[in-house]
């Protein structure tokens, strides 16, 4: 496994731990299809959430959200709606919020949570 | 978080209005969005001020960023609302104190390293600003020293956003920068033309001074070489200096077109010499989305000087119809009225054919007399009312030339010295009324009770009135121009002998 790909997958862990924490309940991660893939899926109260978590071990290169382009977020959208086409007993209201994690090597990592951003 | 809102002035024509500008973060993916009309130079705004901050040493959040300038439908342009989109941009995310930045003004443009660059319109732009009431004016060190030409409002310069930020409480270590100044070529020294350079026409320089006196637009009209340029140069240099309403007025315009202004209002008239090509937007001022002064604005308080005036287009001189009657130049598009000052005084000069020989003494007239009559019909009839005065000039003759080298010139102080007087003169006549100088005079009042002239002194012009040697309006003009002589002269009221001189003075064209 690539050193990007370890710290992606510790993000998303990091963030489903975050989530797990403010009361959702993660009910899918990196669920795939055809189209792409969903990082995290979890459920809080009534709201079926679609997360994005974004990773980086820096801001040298700009804030995590920075890089959630406006073609991210629609491929996201298009990928909510397949999830819902395969799991037709989940309908509810759907939302997608975005999660960023800053993890320096050696410091406790920086979790940022944006709700309903598309 | 909370709301950072400051404010700036949008200028429409010398008018300025307070722009509200405020700045909010949201819980949002990352964008800068600037809402309330802004053109394409203020919609730029946002790539400086995001690299202006950057490179000052602020950090921003990464949320979205929503800036509002109110009120919307105001169209605005430039890029002077910079500094107050970046103050309350760091106000909204806790680096500047909200209530500092409040209740100040805020003006310039940002470059990308942080540090301010000048701005045209300064003068008129803090003039509103202390108009509206504020105490406080922030704005770049190139401008520092007209913006404190503004009586009544506290000017404070600097030279960097950074500087900006810790005056309004931000917790950081100033860094000195180079402050940008204002990019003015070297202006030429500017001679004083004086009226003794002038040598034989002394009719023309008399005309001259009475035109000054009484503030009479007035139309040279001569051969080529016989110095009617050279006598149009020197008219700003007889009229006495502005007023203080005046001086800011004329600073304003200077400042809106992004001329120097120094480090004192402009107390001179102006002299404004547009070329013959000009077009109405290049005379009167236009555009459509920044309505910019034209030649005709920058010559208010001073002289417009239309040099070869047959020879622009007669749509062009037309346009100069409404400010010769109004003193006001009212530029309308669709989203917008700009109004500007129009109280010029109007010079025009022309040969009397194409040729230009006719009437010379010393050279024959080639044209048809088609040819000629075309020409100055060119002129038109409206625009002519409007002018109070109109002269010969000759060309010299050599005897008039050794003459003159004795002396005895009318010197520019001397014609100065006398021109404030009679204008004084007329000042005291006319107190009470809405007029300052003759020329302003409406021709009922001077008929009426309070300027009402014997028969015996008008005789000459009720004669030419009787056999349709003048019009009406024409009557009136020479009534002006005759009082503007008693001025010149010292006397309580016009002779028969002031009659005759304004009579001959509005002759040239007839003749």
């Amino acid at each position: 496994m690539a050193a990007k790909d370890d710290l992606g997958k510790r993000g998303e862990d990091l963030a489903a731990q975050f989530l797990a924490d403010a009361g959702y309940t993660v009910i899918d991660r990196n669920w795939r299809c055809a189209r792409g893939e969903i990082d995290l899926v979890a459920r809080d109260g009534n709201d079926t959430v679609f997360v994005e978590v974004k990773t980086r071990s820096s801001t040298a290169f700009g804030h995590p959200f920075e890089a959630i382009t406006a073609q991210k977020l629609a491929r996201l959208k298009r990928l909510a709606n397949a999830w819902c086409d395969a799991h037709p007993y989940r309908r509810g209201v759907i939302r997608i919020d975005a999660i960023s994690v800053i993890a320096s090597a050696g410091r406790a990592p920086l979790i940022e949570h944006l709700r309903r951003v598309f | 978080m909370p709301v950072g809102r400051t404010q700036a002035v949008a200028l429409l024509g010398l008018q300025g209005a307070i722009v509200e500008i405020e700045a909010d973060y949201s819980s949002q993916l990352p964008k800068f969005i600037l809402i309330g009309l802004p053109d394409a130079a203020l919609g730029e705004a946002r790539d400086r001020v995001l690299a202006a901050a950057a490179n000052s040493g602020f950090e921003l959040p990464s949320r979205r960023l929503t800036v509002n300038l109110s009120p919307a439908a105001l169209p605005k342009q430039g890029s002077g609302f910079d500094l107050g989109i970046a103050l309350a941009t760091l106000a909204a995310a806790g680096v500047v104190r909200a209530e500092s930045i409040a209740r100040a003004v805020h003006l310039g443009e940002l470059g990308l390293d942080g540090r301010l660059r000048p701005i045209a319109g300064i003068l008129p732009a803090v003039s509103a600003a202390a108009g509206a009431g504020f105490d406080i004016v922030m704005v770049p060190t190139g401008n520092a020293a007209e913006a404190e030409l503004v009586p009544g409002i506290r000017v404070v310069a600097v030279a960097s956003l950074r500087e900006a930020a810790i005056w309004h409480g931000a917790e950081f270590e100033p860094i000195d920068v180079e402050p940008i100044l204002p990019a003015h070529p070297e202006e030429p020294a500017h001679e004083e033309l004086d009226l003794a350079d002038v040598i034989g026409n002394g009719d023309a320089v008399e005309a001259l001074v009475v035109a000054a006196a009484g503030g009479h637009h007035a139309f040279l009209l001569g051969p080529p070489g016989s110095g009617k340029t050279m006598l149009a140069a020197r008219l700003p240099g007889i009229l006495p200096d502005l007023d203080a309403a005046a001086a800011l007025e004329v600073s304003s315009i200077r400042s809106l077109c992004g001329l120097p202004v120094g480090q004192s209002l402009i107390t001179r008239p102006p002299l404004e010499s547009p070329h013959h090509t000009a077009t109405a937007a290049a005379l009167i001022g236009g555009g459509s989305k920044q309505i910019r002064p034209g030649a005709a604005a920058r010559a208010s308080g001073g002289v417009l000087f239309l040099d070869e005036a047959p020879e622009f287009n007669s749509s062009v001189l037309d346009a100069l119809r409404q400010p010769l009657e109004s003193g006001v130049i009212s530029i309308h598009r669709a989203n917008a009225v700009a109004h500007f000052p129009g109280r010029f005084q109007l010079i025009l000069a022309a040969n009397p054919c194409p040729c230009g020989q006719y009437g010379a003494r010393d050279s024959e007239c080639t044209c048809t007399p088609t040819a000629r009559r075309r020409y100055l019909g060119r002129l038109s009839g409206p625009l002519l009312d409007r002018i109070d005065i109109q002269f010969r000039v000759q060309r010299i003759t050599s005897a008039q030339l050794k003459l003159a080298s004795d002396g005895g010139q009318l010197t520019s102080a001397v014609a100065r010295e006398r021109v404030a007087i009679a204008r004084a003169r007329a000042a005291e006549r006319l107190d009470g009324t809405p007029w300052n100088v003759n020329s302003q005079v409406p021709g009922f009042w001077l008929r009426g009770p309070h300027a009402r002239l014997g028969s015996v002194v008008t005789a000459t012009i009720d004669r030419a009135l009787e056999r349709g040697g003048i019009t009406m309006r024409g009557y009136d003009r020479v009534l002006r121009v005759g009082w503007t002589l008693a001025d010149l002269e010292g006397t309580d009221s016009p002779t028969a002998d002031h009659i005759g001189r304004a009579l001959y003075l509005r002759k040239a064209l007839s003749s």
